[in-house]
């Protein structure tokens, strides 16, 4: 099946499995109406999709070096889109992202902007330079352009740091959806999860975690859109929802002046036994909020996201595949094309769910009814069970304020179908959207981690003498090692204490964007340059994330921290990415510039025709 | 001047327009948020679009335009690849 015309038929293969699982999707919907249980169609989608992207993993199988790490360079240009969206876009994306809105409203939607912007960075300053290159991971990018084992060490330090924050975030989403979806204990799921994941890359690396991500967002696009588009139609916002919410808006921003925007007190929420996590609405959905601080607010968490974007390992990697250098600038379009899809959806369907409960005129609204009425609601109760929803009469009037209800964000993914009166099988397919989304995000970074401690550290490092089956041996060795600690770490739910995704994002931006940029940019950039600017870099930025976060600094600084200029932990990498330029552009020129072979090396990577600067076997 | 020279002084420049685009969508357009807001696109207010769809669908814009652009540059100084490359 994988073998000569395998790429010509793609399109056919894709569109077929597209075809086969709408087909699945009917058949789930029939079921229901034969009166299997709700909680069997959650279980047979997850274990239906799960087996197809295993059964893909399998027959991806590789024992070549470059099909493992870079998926033998011919991934078409779109399919490699579809992939990287896929890769991009985690369990938190998908199932957190529209509830980010539906609290924090155009103040939040700056992730939106950074998380997309910063693909215009990636196409601009790194994708087609990287391509050209040839290498296999990011840190061989960085190795070979400096030279040296010390840079090439460096780079894959922050790359692992970087990574595995994000990783265990995704483990984790990839647990509770499995926990929830087949009804087992969150540590139980962890491990389903991990195992399905393994399933997926380990036995053909670059190559399987392609076409299984290819796959991946085929499924959690179908699972976002259909419900965006259904529950609109059915609560009267239009059938674009896209282009049609403006007044949907408009009507949101009255019913905030109609119920007030209450902040409650820390005191009255404790009293009250609000469970942790949970939150309510206290700012506008539209409005701008006034003031220099919160414009800076705004921008600085754009600037973290689109450099961090930019600077993303796993993210970098995707474009490693591509045929030439042209098809790597193409893939990039896209790529966001196809996150487009998912991200312009969000908002609309936060506007949707919030008026929804909101709009005292619509059936399923909720706030300014009596308490005791909406306790009796059937989806109020089973996610209270679950405590995703809370209320807390702090007035004691019987009557639902704005400020005495709680959710968790999720609960705006997952329940928002429900509430709209969609069949279960919609929430049997949205588990099995959430399900796609966390694993090829988690497939993509464990591989990432894995390819350079395999790459980068034993082969080019430790032994360069190694035959391709050692190191294909090494490679997939080291997956399981890094899946299984990322799960490890995960079934202990520490992921409050490793804290946001965002940290990833601002890890890699101290450490490795201007080496990255300057590396292509730059001739004059030395190796010493480098080494010194990543270092400074992550180290500068851990320590002021250490200082201004306060779970890190009442241990170690003695006490709680004013963020500097407002830069607060999700905004880190603000302090780590200019020192890092600063003090490689410093180095650079204090030391001697590079030799002419390097200068020749960086003039060919700037070219796209010719050889790639590294062999297609390295 | 080499026509290497020439080409990256091109690939220079287009890179920097590519970039000032960026910043206007993502950064300049953002910091007149509260006076964006009053005007309305769609029936939305401009500022909350912009955020929410807008700017997004102006980066794959820029990205599909910018590739287009890049690859003309690239046969005018004969670095094109070939297909089978």
């Amino acid at each position: 099946m994988f073998k000569g015309d395998f790429i010509q038929n793609l399109p056919k293969i894709y569109g077929t499995y597209t075809g086969g699982f709408i087909v699945f999707i009917i058949l789930m919907a029939l079921a229901e109406q034969a009166g299997v249980s709700a909680k069997n169609i959650g279980v047979m989608f997850v274990a239906f999709t799960v087996l197809i992207y295993a059964l893909i993993g399998y027959l991806s199988r590789t024992i070549q070096v470059d099909a493992y790490y870079v998926a033998g360079r011919q991934v078409p240009t779109v399919f490699n889109g579809m992939a990287t969206a896929a890769d991009w876009m985690s369990g938190a994306s998908f199932v957190a992202l529209a509830g980010g809105v539906y609290f924090g409203g155009y103040t939040y939607m700056a992730f939106l902007v950074g998380w997309t912007g910063g693909y215009v960075l990636v196409a601009t300053l790194m994708a087609p330079y990287l391509r050209k290159f040839g290498c296999y991971t990011v840190p061989d990018f960085i190795g070979t352009r400096y030279g040296g084992n010390a840079v090439r060490a460096a780079s894959v330090f922050v790359l692992f740091i970087a990574s595995f924050t994000y990783v265990t975030a995704q483990i984790n989403a990839t647990g509770t959806i499995a926990s929830r979806a087949l009804g087992i204990p969150f540590e139980a799921g962890v491990w389903v999860g991990l195992i399905s994941i393994l399933i997926c890359s380990m036995l053909g690396g670059m190559r399987a975690v392609t076409w299984t991500q290819v796959a991946q967002y085929i499924v959690l696009i179908i699972a976002y859109l259909i419900p965006v588009f259904w529950i609109s139609s059915n609560v009267g916002g239009g059938i674009f929802p896209h282009l049609m919410l403006g007044d949907e808006v408009a009507r949101l921003g009255e019913l905030e002046q109609q119920f007030g925007l209450v902040k409650n007190s820390a005191a009255d929420m404790k009293a009250a036994g609000v469970p942790g996590g949970l939150k309510y609405i206290s700012g506008t959905h539209s409005g701008v909020p006034e003031g220099g601080m919160a414009v800076w607010k705004y921008l600085s968490l754009a600037i973290c996201m689109m450099v961090g974007t930019a600077s993303l390992p796993h993210i970098l990697m995707r474009y490693f595949t591509t045929p030439t250098v042209r098809a790597a600038r193409k893939s990039v379009a896209w790529s966001l094309f196809f996150i487009f899809l998912l991200y312009s959806s969000a908002p609309m369907l936060a506007t949707l769910s919030k008026l929804a409960l909101m709009d005292p005129n619509l059936p399923t609204g909720i706030i300014g009814k009596s308490i005791s009425e909406v306790q009796s609601i059937e989806w109020v109760q089973r996610w209270s069970e679950v405590k995703q929803v809370f209320i807390a009469d702090f007035n004691g009037d019987g009557i639902l304020q704005l400020n005495e209800w709680f959710m968790r964000g999720d609960v705006v993914v997952l329940a928002t179908p429900e509430v709209a009166g969609l069949p279960f099988v919609i929430s049997g397919l949205v588990f099995a959207g959430g399900m796609a989304a966390a694993m090829s995000t988690a497939d993509g970074l464990v591989l990432a981690i894995s390819n350079a401690l395999s790459h980068d550290i034993y082969y080019k490092i430790i032994n360069p003498k190694a035959e391709t089956a050692k190191r294909l041996l090494v490679a997939r060795t080291l997956l399981v090692i890094i899946g299984a600690a990322g799960a490890y770490i995960a079934s202990f739910r520490l992921t409050s204490i490793l804290g946001s995704v965002a940290w990833a994002f601002d890890f890699a931006m101290s450490g490795l964007f201007f080496p990255l940029v300057l590396g292509v940019w730059w001739k004059r950039a030395t190796r010493e340059g480098a080494i010194a600017g990543i270092l400074s870099g992550i180290i500068s930025g851990t320590l002021y994330l250490t200082w201004v976060f306060p779970k890190f600094s009442v241990p170690i600084w003695g006490g709680v921290n004013t963020p500097f200029l407002g830069i607060d932990h999700l905004r880190f990498g603000l302090i780590g990415a200019p020192i890092c330029l600063v003090v490689m552009v410093v180095v650079s020129l204090m030391t001697k510039e590079p030799s002419p072979a390097t200068q020749k090396l960086v003039d060919d990577t700037r070219i796209p025709t010719g050889k790639a600067i590294l062999g297609k076997q390295h | 001047m080499s026509n290497k020279d020439a080409y990256w002084n091109k690939t220079k420049n287009h890179m920097i327009v590519t970039l000032v685009l960026w910043a206007f969508f993502s950064l300049v357009i953002f910091m007149f948020g509260s006076e964006l807001n009053t005007m309305s696109f769609l029936g939305y207010p401009l500022a909350y679009y912009m955020t929410a769809q807008g700017s997004l669908l102006a980066f794959v814009i820029i990205l599909f335009w910018t590739a287009n652009k890049q690859e003309k540059i690239d046969e005018e100084h004969g670095f094109s690849e070939r297909e089978d490359d």
